[in-house]
């Protein structure tokens, strides 16, 4: 238990208080001076993360960092903060995506730019406060509050049809988390007045309960997540959002609902979820297949990278209802990865959307010609999407696939058939974009990647290549967390 | 005979409030501009507050021969009931001088009204609580007619007459009923007798329909809320405002006093009337909010949603649901002041901004505005970290822990269903741009200052409700015992 105002606390509210700060500055007069700002509140907010990594008790399989203090007394309800080895990487995850965020913004976003980067900072502190919140009520009140800013975000600097997109991710996401929110009330007095999650995974719950509390809580995070067939929504935000807001919304925010499985519907239902885990595995095997083939056919870059988004993600969950090692700590390699590939490609997309202002693939060609340096950055995440063995792609999918294969052979086959189809999707995508003959004047102009740009796509190129030739860092940190779930899940909370 | 001297110290603000309320009626005949009443009502609104603080007791106190109660929760609601009215006469200054409205009946009338809200709020007998009502009621009547010259507002106003005074027939009558069922119109003998049983339980049932029905309108829930939407909308932006705040404190009262003060032992009887009227206030306010291109009417359906939410509190009869429902009238009570205090601030050079098409681009026009505009929308709709969630999850859990859990789920999926309109304000303030023709805004440095105030206040709430919670939590208790 930490005195005083510990590293979580920090992370949480650097990067808010940043935010609020840049507000205070007023009107895009001081547009310079509000970048800088963001960047120094990005920076301070992955620093003070940094110390979670180095300092972590890889042998512990309990919460680390806490802090506790009284909150609302009235509701028994605590400011309890917390990681494991599940919950740490996300942090550090989302406060590095962040400092990418801004430095991708700085000179493409012109307009309201206070606004814009105080999004983005508030919106990552409350992204840290999701993963490290062990109270329910707190836990609910920052998932709930990063709806707000990626609200915004989404329809004020989106594109042509962004108004229906905004509302459509809102209303949709509100959905899921309402039903959580009377569960969370359920689960309060099932266990006699506490809003701590992880006495809740201790509460024995009847069949009927279990079931109920694991519908209410899949549809909260299967929306996040998004799997089929509630994904809908994701391609909309995507396409319409901001290169940035694209980017948080792949790389974290979509995290935020696996995660939610793992905390929450696995320890807390763990008889109705191997009861109801057929029901994931397919709808996850559906998500891999179906929405594989779906990104095979889009005219649009942002609306291929969205699908093969949920299709990566079907893998997650895939391997989460796997109950064995490998499928769990193969679905969290998966969500790292995802969270630097996603955020590269739609950083790639950004960077030609910036210079031609589409995101059809018809309007490019033969960029490689004029773009060699981006060409080759782009290469490299496109093969990563595609799992090249070598990248980060590669080692989440095979664990996956390799724990799969313990289950049932079948399951695996179809998780497999992603290497053809993400091969397929990607890499044709990437061959009309690229290369060939140049295709239009647009592109002809087209200028190589600047200095700021390179150490952008530089950063994440580094993360996935580190990422895919050496993952045992990534897998040592989860190693104890996830065995003591699993030996958790295994075990029945069945009362009659 | 020989009358035995009341205790006065308990109906101390009121004595305070009616004699200053003369005064100004009699000052401002001969004073020649309105600056002199206008000071002199914000500080009979200072100096009642300052009195009910300092008179204020740990324990219960009741005087008028056991009539007239004072407890922690009517110290709380009144003192709620200072400031709500302390801001409408604050935020309606420069709209009221604008329309020639700014006269000495509007100060007089607001404070009457004000007087008979705390009488409403400290009755122990079903008597005062109907003489508090029609004060109450009577002068918001003639506040609604206020714009003597607008078709629009006379209408309203002979609307929310007939039904007010049909409303009251029917409170009236159910009363009598229970007059003659129990002999006596005081609420804890009301109680007592209940309790013990009074034969004919048909006739009972008859009295709590028309003591509830008459309720319903009051509070302005479905099935009895047609008059919300069209007084809201036909009454002066000022007196709209006035009444979508402060009188909720008092119909809240009201309930409580009524249904769990006087009627406890009869619950399982009107607990299921309350939730009929919940559920349908919930559907039809927020399906009907929906469809509205004005904002005064929009934020009038939303009202009867939130008061249906309201009721949800009172209705799981027990510890939590009662103080969840204060502290979801208090909660109400600050956004809506908010959010009509802004219809009124934005409304000024002979312009109504009364439609949603008036928030267009605000954000590019007037950012500060448009983030505390933003602060109450998510806040009606109940998204964290703002004060309207935690009303919200008040509530919901009293519904749990009393076992309502499916009213809990109807509730939420019509806050989904509300959130959309909520939304669509804050889409149309920062997603759009400005009309071009868009009138300016004139800034009105007081106005502003407390509109900040009370949009941070729903912030700062939001984020530490402990006070607030502590404040319920203690007066429910004390009222209770």
């Amino acid at each position: 238990m930490t005195e005083g105002i510990g590293l979580l606390s920090l992370a949480i509210w650097v990067p808010i208080v940043a935010g609020v700060l840049i507000l205070a500055t007023g009107g895009d007069k001081n547009a310079d001076g509000q970048r800088t700002l963001a960047l120094i509140g990005a920076v301070l907010g992955f620093l003070v993360t940094i110390p979670l990594w180095t300092g972590f008790d890889y042998a512990s399989a309990g919460m680390q960092f806490e802090e506790l203090a009284p909150w609302i007394p009235g509701f028994n309800v605590h400011y309890r903060l917390g990681v494991d080895g599940i919950s740490m990487l996300f942090v550090i995850l989302n406060s590095l995506t962040t400092v990418l965020v801004v430095l991708a913004g700085w000179q493409v976003i012109r307009e309201r730019v206070s606004q814009y980067m105080a999004a983005f900072l508030i919106q990552s502190g409350l992204l840290n406060g999701v993963f490290s919140a062990l109270d329910g009520v707190l836990f609910y009140v920052f998932f709930e509050a990063m709806l707000i800013p990626l609200y915004l975000i989404i329809g004020m600097w989106g594109g042509p049809n962004r108004v229906y997109a905004a509302i459509k991710f809102f209303l949709y996401t509100l959905l899921g988390s309402l039903l959580m929110l009377v569960s969370i009330l359920y689960l309060y007095f099932q266990s006699g007045g506490s809003f701590e999650i992880l006495a809740w995974h201790r509460v024995g719950l009847s069949m009927t309960a279990q079931t109920l509390l694991f519908v209410a809580f899949f549809f909260a995070f299967a929306v996040k997540v998004p799997m089929w067939p509630v994904h809908t929504w994701l391609p909309d935000a995507h396409v319409e959002a901001p290169t940035g807001g694209s980017v948080v919304l792949a790389a974290i925010t979509l995290k935020v609902g696996a995660y939610g499985f793992l905390r929450f519907i696995l320890p807390i239902v763990p008889d109705a979820s191997r009861e109801y885990a057929w029901l994931i595995v397919a709808l996850s095997l559906i998500a891999v297949v179906y929405i594989g083939l779906v990104a095979l056919v889009q005219s649009d870059m942002k609306k291929l990278i969205a699908y093969s988004s949920i299709a990566h993600m079907g893998f997650v969950t895939l391997g989460f209802f796997l109950f064995n090692p490998l499928g769990i700590e193969g679905g969290l390699i998966q969500m790292i990865s995802h969270g630097f590939i996603s955020a590269a490609m739609f950083l790639c997309v950004g960077v030609m959307y910036d210079r031609v202002h589409s995101r059809q693939i018809a309007d490019y060609g033969g960029v490689a010609n004029t773009m060699p340096r981006f060409a080759a950055f782009f290469m490299l995440f496109a093969m990563a999407n595609a799992g090249l063995p070598g990248t980060s792609g590669f080692v989440g999918e095979f664990m996956v696939i390799l724990g799969a294969v313990q289950v049932n052979f079948w399951w695996a086959f179809l998780a497999a058939t992603t290497l053809i189809f993400g091969a397929a999707y990607t890499l044709w995508m990437y061959k009309r974009v690229v290369f060939g003959a140049v295709a239009n004047d647009h592109v002809a102009q087209m200028k190589d990647i600047d200095s700021r740009e390179f150490v952008v796509l530089g950063l994440l190129a580094l993360c996935v290549l580190g990422m895919g030739l050496y993952p045992l860092p990534f897998t040592e940190v989860m190693h104890a967390s996830v065995d003591n779930l699993l030996a958790h899940v295994a075990n029945s909370k069945l009362v009659h | 005979m020989n009358f035995p001297m009341p205790d006065l110290m308990p109906v101390l603000p009121e004595l305070f409030v009616l004699g200053m309320t003369c005064a100004i009626l009699i000052f401002d005949v001969i004073s020649r501009t309105r600056t002199p009443a206008y000071l002199l009502t914000l500080a009979t609104l200072v100096g009642a507050a300052a009195i009910t603080l300092v008179t204020a007791l740990p324990q219960t106190r009741y005087t008028f021969g056991g009539q007239f109660v004072d407890d922690a929760m009517s110290d709380a609601l009144k003192l709620m009931a200072y400031v709500a009215t302390f801001a409408v006469v604050v935020y309606s200054r420069g709209y009221l001088v604008e329309r020639g409205l700014w006269r000495g009946e509007f100060f007089v009338l607001a404070l009457f009204a004000l007087l008979g809200m705390m009488v409403m709020i400290s009755a122990n007998h079903l008597l005062i609580l109907y003489i508090g009502l029609e004060l109450l009621s009577l002068a918001l009547y003639a506040m609604v007619a206020l714009q003597r010259d607008a078709a629009r507002a006379t209408e309203a106003a002979m609307k929310y007459f007939v039904l007010g005074a049909l409303a009251s027939g029917l409170l009236l009558y159910g009363m009598s009923l229970l007059y003659g069922l129990t002999g006596t119109l005081e609420l804890p003998a009301l109680a007592r007798v209940l309790e013990t049983g009074v034969g004919d339980d048909l006739v009972l049932a008859f009295a709590l329909v028309f003591v509830v029905a008459g309720l319903g309108f009051k509070l302005g829930v479905a099935p009895f809320h047609m008059w919300v939407p069209d007084i809201y909308q036909g009454a002066p932006s000022a007196v709209t405002l006035f009444i979508s705040s402060a009188p909720k404190l008092a119909a809240f009262a009201f309930t409580m006093r009524l249904l769990v003060d006087g009627m406890q032992p009869a619950v399982a009887d009107w607990q299921g009337m309350l939730a009929v009227m919940a559920v349908l206030s919930l559907a039809i306010g927020n399906l009907a909010a929906i469809m509205q291109s004005n904002i005064k009417r929009m934020l009038a359906y939303s009202t009867i949603s939130h008061m249906g939410f309201l009721l949800l509190g009172v209705l799981a009869g027990n510890f939590a649901g009662y103080s969840g429902a204060m502290f979801y009238v208090i909660a109400y009570v600050l956004m809506s002041l908010g959010a009509f205090g802004l219809v009124v601030y934005l409304s000024r050079d002979q312009h109504e901004a009364e439609n949603l098409e008036d928030f267009r681009g605000l954000n590019s026009r007037q950012p500060w505005l448009a983030a505390l505009m933003a602060i109450l929308m998510f806040s009606m709709a109940g998204i964290p970290p703002f004060v309207g969630f935690y009303a919200k999850l008040a509530v919901l859990q009293a519904l749990v822990g009393a076992g309502f859990v499916w009213l809990a789920v109807v509730a939420v999926l019509f806050s989904l269903i509300g959130a959309y309109y909520y939304l669509r304000v804050v889409k149309l303030m920062y997603f759009d741009t400005p009309r071009a023709d868009a009138p300016a805004i004139v800034p009105a440095g007081d106005a502003r200052a407390l509109l900040s105030a009370n949009g941070l206040a729903v912030l700062l709430l939001g984020l530490m409700p402990q006070p607030l919670i502590a404040l319920c939590a203690n007066a429910m208790q004390m009222t209770l015992q």
